[in-house]
């Protein structure tokens, strides 16, 4: 079970920052490929808010559930999952992901 | 225990019967896998949910990490009629 608090802190972070990727590591040093493959493909669109999931076992367990996701990385775009790293690929290879990413 | 392509496959084919499969090993470890899948049960859904609905059968393993890493790419047999071109 997902608890109230971890619940909660995922509402507000995704509530607070445009964009949001959980993912292995942090923007400086990615630890998985498809984590930082994310990262690349959301940056040149504006700040992307990063977490680590790798530094709060119970963040890395919570947002799989959060999400009924169950891999890592996970992308929000104004507060709606989006999912992991091969969606966000192919949104930007549609040329998909800027417009998502600037809508008001 | 490594995990094959055919198994994986299989796991799919439970949630997904009409799923035309192709899965590669990517680092022949038997944990990374590349796989694209054609079926009309993705016609108008959002890919998201396509990849819900590949990740679902296969959650036991992903959770344990015997599965790292299943990299998807779905379509619906007309998107893919179109890709091929």
């Amino acid at each position: 079970m997902l608890p109230d608090t971890l619940k909660a802190r995922f509402d507000e972070e995704i509530k607070t920052h445009p964009v949001v990727l959980y993912m292995k590591g942090n923007a400086l040093f990615p630890r998985c490929g498809f984590s930082a493959r994310a990262l690349e493909l959301l940056k040149p669109f504006g700040p992307v808010h990063t977490v680590d999931v790798l530094a709060d076992e119970s963040v890395r367990e919570g947002i799989k559930q959060y999400s009924s996701w169950p891999t890592i990385p996970q992308i929000y775009i104004h507060g709606q999952f989006i999912g992991g790293s091969d969606i966000v690929g192919e949104l930007a290879s549609r040329g998909e992901l800027e417009a998502l990413i600037k809508k008001p | 225990m490594a995990l094959t392509p055919e198994w994986i496959a299989g796991r799919i084919k439970t949630a997904i019967p009409d799923a035309d499969i192709e899965i590669n090993d990517t680092t022949g470890t038997g944990d990374h896998f590349e796989a694209r899948i054609v079926s009309a049960t993705f016609a108008g859904v959002p890919m998201v949910r396509q990849h819900q609905a590949v990740y679902a059968p296969l959650k036991d393993v992903l959770a344990t990490g015997e599965l790292h890493a299943l990299a998807l790419k779905t379509y619906s047999p007309e998107q893919w009629a179109n890709k091929k071109g």
